[in-house]
């Protein structure tokens, strides 16, 4: 798990990422870069803390207020800490439909946790998630920013060794 | 073998590249319409091809491009609408992950046409890898003189951005979407005004979904009354579908429309047919937001007819007796599933992404969600039933956007036509709450 950080900033290659998000924009209009800061400063610590936030309202010029209001309405944003690995499972009808209920069961049995828990070793959190534009292809979780598709018990036991190595 | 308008080349090795996309006629819609045709003559051919709305709405390009307001001295928007979170769709997904140039193509065509010169695609973030996939071909376009300064040297200036959501179904509706590329909640706004009159930063802004986009170099390169041509009535052209569920071949199909559902259903070239062994159950032929159907009204209309693949076909007989084409989400169910659970399950879809800015929405979506729960789970009780339908009707035509709308219409279409269901999971519980279990008798048992 990442510790929330004491010292606030981006490293010098995402402070350039975010310069740049920020320059996209039309003059005073800079609030349209808060999701895709916000992914940036997810992307380095792991999860939104109080302090990101306020660091991301300074750097936009906004009200903190106005970065947690955004920051708690939308789902990807970890509003508290996560493990290394984010497994975030489609729950939604079409998956479902091809067994990932039965799938999932096997998932949580096999890390040992429930929704929106962490694995005592930090390395795994699970996330519900609804439909992940990919029903064709379910059942399907993502992990960062890889689908994996067409899961199966045994496809699952795969991917959990191979990333607890 | 169909006409391919979207998928002709999507199958290519390397098409997701500027050369390979290039060889294959790429870019050569971007010359002719920028070179050689006036922005009101692309306009043109948008309308004069009737395509509609590709989003599910299915409202005319052409006619939507035609309200966008040009006050002086004022930008104006185009926005792509590629935020698809409707269960049971996953087109846009497929084809802006396996030939991006094609949309970022169309997005060229039709910000000229609009006189915009900043224009944004506005992805779910879930499909991060796939923004990163839209942003090297947009560097790829820019490199050869696509985008940028001075397109071809033709004075056009664009500049092409995408926006990463946050994972949110609701930011698919376009004032919402307008709402989170600003950078909050994504809440809808109350229209009037209309984007085209006041969108993005209070801007003229059209909201258009990425396939409707993506077709405009097909209409440039063989003109308007070609693409009006193709399809059936007032359904032209082709249409992308997402089909899942219990058949043998799920994928994303591109079909003329005006084919009929039991060939897309039943045909090699498409579905392969339910799941081997299996017979239909239901289908909801367009997302999840629209009304499921029963077997015995999925391939005839009320009149007997064929139920085709388009528009008017499939809506025919209202609610009573037909559906919605929507999105082109088309999820298939054989015997073994629970009309009750994935009713629940919908629901609960509906009130997780319910952003929670109209009380009809906010409330019912959680009542409905609660009370199929505990049917499902085997507490119901008869009066149930109807207040689902109660529930639903208070829901439906009471919110700002649709997404009310989109939550009421499946519950009461699955209690309108598998209310029998309902009732054996209320007249057993101890067996119907058993996992797995599903309903199997053709009348109500009570």
């Amino acid at each position: 798990m990442t510790e929330s950080p004491n010292l606030v900033a981006f490293t010098p290659e995402r402070q350039e990422k975010v310069k740049e998000i920020i320059a996209r924009y039309p003059e005073g209009r800079q609030k349209s870069a808060l999701l895709p800061v916000l992914h940036v400063a997810q992307e380095q610590w792991g999860w939104l803390s109080s302090e990101v936030m306020d660091h991301v309202a300074s750097l936009l010029s906004l009200e903190p207020v106005e970065v947690y209001e955004v920051a708690t309405f939308y789902t990807m944003y970890h509003l508290d800490p996560v493990g290394k690995h984010v497994i975030e499972y489609c729950r939604t009808g079409p998956c479902c439909l091809m067994g990932g209920e039965d799938i999932y069961g096997h998932l949580k049995q096999k890390l040992g946790i429930e929704a929106g828990q962490t694995t005592a070793d930090g390395l795994f959190t699970l996330k519900e998630v609804e439909c992940l534009a990919a029903c064709g292809w379910g059942p399907v979780f993502q992990i960062r920013e890889k689908y994996y598709m067409n899961l199966t018990n045994e496809k699952v036991d795969g991917i959990i060794e191979e990333l607890s190595k | 073998m169909a006409i391919k308008i979207l998928t002709e080349h999507i199958n290519t090795p390397g098409i997701e590249t500027f050369d390979v996309y290039r060889q294959k006629g790429g870019y050569t819609a971007v010359e002719k319409a920028i070179k050689t045709m006036t922005s009101e003559e692309v306009v043109e051919e948008a309308k004069k091809s009737g395509v509609r709305g590709r989003g599910g709405a299915g409202f005319p390009m052409g006619m939507k491009w035609g309200f966008l307001a040009k006050p002086e001295g004022v930008p104006r928007y185009l926005v792509c609408n590629a935020d698809e979170s409707e269960p049971g769709t996953f087109k846009d997904h497929h084809l802006m992950k396996c030939i991006p140039h094609l949309l970022i193509e169309g997005m060229i065509i039709s910000s000229y046409a609009l006189g915009a010169n900043k224009s944004f695609i506005y992805v779910r973030g879930e499909l991060m890898y796939v923004i990163r996939i839209l942003e090297k071909a947009i560097e790829e376009a820019k490199a050869k003189g696509f985008l940028g300064k001075n397109i071809l040297g033709t004075g056009y200036d664009l500049e092409l951005i995408v926006q990463p959501g946050g994972g949110a179904y609701i930011c698919g509706e376009e004032t919402a979407l307008l709402e989170s590329l600003e950078g909050k909640r994504g809440n809808p706004r109350n229209k009037p005004p209309f984007p085209a009159v006041k969108g993005l930063y209070q801007s003229p802004t059209v909201v258009n979904n990425v396939e409707s986009i993506s077709n405009m170099p097909w209409i440039i390169n063989n003109g308007g009354d070609a693409y009006a041509a193709i399809g059936l009535g007032r359904s032209t052209g082709t249409k992308l579908i997402s089909a899942s569920g219990h058949i043998n071949k799920p994928g994303v199909y591109e079909i003329e429309l005006g084919v009929s559902v039991d060939e897309f259903l039943n045909s090699d070239e498409y579905c392969g047919g339910v799941r081997t062994g299996h017979h239909l159950k239901a289908l909801v032929a367009g997302g999840s937001s629209v009304p499921i159907l029963p077997a015995h009204l999925i391939t005839k209309t009320a009149n007997g007819e064929d139920r085709l693949m388009s528009y008017e076909s499939l809506s025919d007989g209202g609610f009573a007796t037909g559906t919605m084409l929507g999105s082109g989400g088309f999820i298939v169910f054989d015997e073994t599933a629970c009309i009750v659970r994935n009713t629940w399950n919908f629901a609960r879809f509906y009130h997780h992404e319910s952003c929670g800015q109209c009380s009809p929405c906010r409330e019912g979506t959680g009542w409905m969600e609660k009370v199929l729960h505990r049917i499902e789970h085997g507490h119901g009780s008869m009066h149930d039933i109807d207040l689902l339908v109660d529930i639903s009707k208070k829901i439906e035509g009471n919110t700002i956007c649709p997404l009310g709308d989109a939550a009421a219409w499946p519950v009461a279409s699955a209690i309108r036509h598998f209310r029998d269901e309902f009732m054996w999971h209320i007249t057993h519980p101890h067996e119907a709450s058993q996992p797995g279990a599903v309903y199997q008798g053709e009348m109500a048992l009570v």
